[in-house]
């Protein structure tokens, strides 16, 4: 009986050195040897946490802000405050009579207006559903509200259209490039000429 | 008879041997390269196979062409012979449900490949498909002219050079002056061609075009940054092909192909497919993907795709 406060006590310490010991630390780098193409070595060092991840999250996360052309506006129209900014916002449902008369909505228009997606206070800034106020070159966040399929392939380069280097920078084109916001379908185009008929061909 | 064999003497007689010694020289003249013509014929005659080119030789022979392109076109032309990159085998995906048949495709590549305008060589053909058919080769109309595009009804599929991975047209080649690079980009060595045109026939995708008489290319239009297996003026006689901009997306950083870059509708997609990180890896893995003519075992690098 008079050895159990001892055992227990040897035990204790035995078990405590073993997890101060023997468990891994979480803060420790995690070294990751592997062969490039080329046949080097390859030793990456990484964090623990980030070794157990079991895929890529890199292009997954909303947030992210992708590089992007200035947006389109028409000429002389931005920034808004211009005009706006010693205007009270009027937040009647309504036709424009006075300004912006050449926009005709035809998006939806049943269902939405101007300042469901133009905030009112601060007209050089986008509203998101959330409130969230976001630039226009951040348009992609506010269209994605809606088309969450369409923007997902747009994150990874599928819809739409992007410039640059296959292998380098690339730059996205926001959905306004080629949709007009206010009336997004892709309007025709004129088609290039048509090949020459090998009949007609001259040699 | 003494006079005779004066005679004889004064008179020209036509022996065998001078036969033979006079139809020799003279053919031999005939051969030779008029004195207008520079020493770059004799060179460009001999020059060995593109591969069998040693580094001197390759740097000599592109030397040689530039020379010949600049004085052509009144500009400096640039020959370069950019090696494929390690780790990379280029894939191409094209979205049919994006694309609307406006050309543009076709025309910005026969201004960066200096293709023939007249007589017209075009590296992509766009066909116009209808929409309750579907993919019917056999009504596919090429030379559609409609005011505005895309027409109700119809889709459009481009068709160019699919890069197979196992390509009847290099194995057709009496001359092997086609090849795959190990980029799996399908070149033609202009110089080596002999214009025999097996490989035309042997292409199930119509890829391959021949080039009648001397290509005519506005001086002015030129592109001048050229590729030796690519983009470079091509001689009259010899075969060519898309080579998926090689002069381009060889660079480092590599640009796009020039159809993809002048696409307005965003329809065509490129990358590396040993990338698992590219867009051409994610159409492959997330869409509805389908290869032009996959009954022939040609298994090209063309994608055709569906995002929606």
């Amino acid at each position: 009986m008079s050895r159990t406060p001892v055992f227990f006590a040897l035990l204790t310490f035995v078990v405590l050195v073993a997890v101060l010991v023997g468990a891994p630390d979480p803060a420790s780098a995690v070294k990751e040897k592997y062969f490039d193409r080329s046949g080097n070595l390859v030793i990456e060092e990484r964090s623990a946490a980030e070794a157990l991840r079991p895929y890529k999250i890199k292009n997954r996360e909303p947030e992210k802000s992708f590089a992007v052309p200035p947006a389109p506006f028409s000429e002389g129209i931005f920034p808004c405050s211009d005009c706006h900014a010693d205007m009270e916002p009027n937040l009647q449902r309504r036709e424009l009579e006075d300004m912006h008369t050449d926009i005709v909505l035809h998006h939806a228009e049943g269902q939405r207006w101007c300042l469901d997606c133009h905030n009112p206070n601060d007209r050089d800034k986008l509203r998101l559903v959330s409130g969230e106020l976001i630039e226009f070159s951040e348009s992609y966040r506010l269209c994605g509200q809606c088309h969450g399929v369409k923007f997902r392939d747009w994150k990874v380069g599928i819809h739409g259209k992007r410039t640059g280097y296959w292998n380098g920078d690339k730059q996205y084109l926001l959905c306004a490039h080629c949709h007009n916001p206010h009336d997004p379908k892709f309007k025709s185009l004129t088609p290039m000429p048509p090949p020459v008929r090998p009949g007609q061909a001259r040699h | 008879m003494p006079d005779q064999k004066k005679q004889d003497d004064h008179v020209f007689r036509l022996s065998r041997r001078k036969t033979l010694k006079g139809l020799v020289a003279g053919l031999g003249a005939i051969a030779l390269p008029s004195a207008t013509a520079s020493a770059s014929v004799w060179e460009s005659f001999f020059q060995q196979h593109f591969r069998e080119l040693s580094k001197k030789e390759l740097q000599e022979v592109l030397a040689r062409l530039e020379k010949g392109y600049s004085k052509e076109y009144g500009k400096p032309v640039k020959v370069k012979a950019t090696a494929p990159i390690e780790g990379v085998k280029f894939g191409y995906g094209l979205d049919l449900s994006r694309c609307i048949g406006c050309r543009r495709c076709v025309y910005g590549c026969v201004t960066e490949n200096n293709q023939s305008r007249d007589p017209q060589v075009h590296w992509i053909r766009v066909v116009q498909l209808d929409k309750e058919r579907g993919v019917d080769l056999d009504k596919a109309e090429h030379y559609y002219n409609p005011k505005k595009v895309p027409e109700e009804g119809h889709f459009y599929m481009p068709v160019q050079c699919q890069q197979c991975e196992n390509p009847p047209c290099t194995k057709v080649c009496p001359v092997q002056a086609t090849w795959t690079e190990t980029d799996g980009v399908i070149v033609v060595d202009y110089n080596w061609c002999i214009g025999c045109r097996y490989c035309m026939a042997a292409c199930p995708y119509g890829a391959r075009h021949f080039n009648w008489s001397k290509p005519t290319i506005p001086a002015d239009e030129v592109n001048p940054d050229t590729h030796y297996l690519g983009n470079r003026p091509r001689p009259v006689g010899v075969v060519e092909k898309c080579t998926f901009c090689v002069q381009r997306t060889r660079e480092q950083p590599g640009r796009y192909p020039a159809c993809e870059e002048i696409c307005p509708v965003g329809a065509r997609k490129f990358g590396n497919l040993l990338d698992p990180d590219s867009e051409i890896r994610y159409l492959i893995e997330n869409k509805r993907v389908f290869i032009l003519k996959e009954d022939l075992n040609t298994q090209p690098k063309f994608f055709y795709f569906y995002a929606t």
